[in-house]
């Protein structure tokens, strides 16, 4: 059904921290790495070593300048995923069922063997959380590596989203936002973690950090002084050679 | 938004073939037998045909038939599940109009206000995307719904009623364009707010995700053609209500009422491809574009 049911007792999601994330992309690769090859359909890529290369990817790493009033603009890596809304659109606007918030954990999925590519959800979705794959014809999403995170098969450490594991900044943290004594509650708590367009009212889990307020103190250099140049106007050969130069 | 053919298509013939069906559920005109037979004809052409236009656009079409389960929830199940109440039951009552001579009257009435309620759940597909600030208001229904009556009305020749209707529908049109282009800005989504970084400043794009395309900038950030939009809303306006107006009031022959709907549904097909190209997705902000 895609009536969105009781809220979940436990909101599994990602906390981003934009102060942290450097724009490596590497949860980007990890992350098409492991979902081509596990749940569901394939990723596909399309003309892939042609002219106009295009794929499906379920996280993107776009990357923003901030200029604020006063002092130096900031570049801001900002990776983007479905956020698993508490009140996902996409999922109510689904006609056959196939999209789907789950009971259990909040996690939004897609059963592709319902999905009939009609593209409505993706519409619904304000954050381009949502691809139609163009080679299999059906939505494909963010599943927060559902099938590693509860996968036994897997050493305990590996039991997290592959972007999680495989952030070499640690900007990524995987946990239940639902529980507010967890490791992912206490750093939104403690670092201001935001919604993305909370204007549109569809509540998301996923909090993203904002990055740390820049340092506005005067600058120390104590070495500054003893760089300074010495010379303001040219004397001797060179001097003579800019006086002559200027008659030119 | 992505023009795409298959969906104007569909949304601007089924909804002409509902008014049509409209209309005709209610007698008018009060026809039986051989002209009954051509007037249902091709209502049923245009509603059948704008509904299969619309299973082009699937990317997996072998799962439509699940379209039907979700009505609690979902528009678009509702408009598949009311298209076919709607063509199943006008079908029996054209059986009754053209091979035995007689109106079911209350089942033309069912069949009537069914098809109507069939074009209201496609314009609320579109109505109820909060993602795309254009569509997201009661000017949408309103739209659609003035435009299927008018159309059914000229389509079936109740020359006064569709001359009224197309004014009226044409009113709407204006309003709808001019409180659409103010709708975006109203909702107050910047690449400030889509990012969360517009409290420290000026949020600018510096780098995309990638450097191709995408099926996001494809399918929800199309800009082609946006810079012809007023243009394109004259030549609109023209043929959906000015021109069949103009015919209408000058003659009531067969020929000009034919030219009448020939301009109305190129007319209904340029708003309906502006209604598309310049809906703008928040999810552009995240781009840079609208």
């Amino acid at each position: 059904m895609t009536s969105l049911g009781t809220e979940s007792k436990v909101q599994l999601g990602l906390v981003i921290d934009l102060d942290t994330c450097v724009g490596c992309h590497a949860c980007v690769i990890a992350c098409k790495g492991w979902n081509t090859e596990n749940y569901g359909t394939a990723l596909s890529d399309m003309d892939a070593y042609g002219e106009k290369p295009s794929g499906t990817f379920l996280n993107r790493v776009h990357s923003y300048e901030v200029q604020p009033d006063t002092g130096a603009a900031q570049t801001v890596h900002f990776p983007k995923s479905c956020l698993h809304c508490t009140d996902a659109p996409c999922v109510t606007v689904c006609p056959t069922g196939a999209s789907y918030k789950r009971a259990e954990d909040g996690i939004v999925l897609v059963n592709e063997d319902a999905c009939m590519g009609c593209g409505l959800c993706a519409w619904a979705c304000p954050y381009g959380a949502r691809e139609l794959d163009k080679a299999a014809g059906v939505m494909k999403k963010c599943t927060l590596c559902v099938d590693r995170i509860y996968n036994e098969n897997l050493p305990e450490e590996d039991r997290e989203p592959a972007c999680v594991r495989t952030c070499p900044a640690g900007a990524r943290h995987f946990g239940d936002l639902a529980d507010e004594d967890s490791a992912v509650s206490k750093l939104v708590s403690e670092r201001g973690g935001m919604d993305l367009m909370p204007e549109l009212g569809t509540r998301p889990v996923n909090k993203y950090l904002p990055p740390r307020p820049k340092d506005t103190g005067e600058e120390i250099d104590i070495l500054a002084p003893l760089l300074a140049p010495v010379a303001t106007e040219a004397s001797g050969f060179l001097g003579w050679l800019d006086r002559t130069l200027e008659k030119i | 938004m992505h023009p795409a053919p298959s969906v104007i298509l569909f949304t601007a013939l089924s909804g002409l073939g509902f008014g049509m069906l409209a209309s005709l559920g209610l007698g008018n005109p009060d026809v039986t037998g051989l002209s009954a037979f051509i007037f249902f004809a091709l209502a049923f052409a245009l509603t059948i045909g704008g509904l299969l236009a619309s299973v082009f656009h699937l990317g997996n079409p072998k799962n439509a038939i699940k379209a039907f389960s979700q009505w609690r929830s979902s528009w678009l199940s509702r408009e598949g599940i009311l298209s076919v109440l709607a063509l199943s039951i006008m079908g029996i009552y054209a059986i009754g109009a053209i091979f035995l001579g007689v109106r079911w009257h209350v089942l033309g009435a069912t069949g009537a206000i069914l098809s109507v309620a069939t074009v209201f759940t496609t314009s609320m597909i579109y109505t109820q995307l909060k993602s795309i600030p254009r569509w997201n208001h009661w000017n949408t229904p309103v739209l659609f719904l003035s435009l299927t009556i008018a159309g059914g009305a000229l389509m079936t020749g109740q020359v006064r009623c569709a001359i009224a209707a197309l004014i009226i529908a044409g009113v709407i049109q204006i309003v709808t364009w001019y409180m659409g282009d103010r709708r975006f800005a109203a909702r107050a989504s910047t690449i400030g707010t889509a990012t969360g970084l517009g409290d420290i400043g000026q949020v600018r794009m510096f780098e995309p995700p990638h450097t191709g395309t995408n099926y996001l900038l494809s399918e929800m950030v199309y800009v082609v053609g946006r810079k012809h939009g007023q243009k394109l809303r004259v030549i609109a306006l023209g043929l959906m209500v000015v021109l069949p107006v103009i015919l209408l009031c000058l003659s009531q022959d067969h020929f000009t009422g034919a030219i009448a709907v020939i301009s109305h549904l190129i007319g209904v097909f340029v708003s309906r491809w502006l209604f598309f190209a310049q809906a703008e997705h928040v999810v552009g902000l995240y781009y840079g574009q609208r």
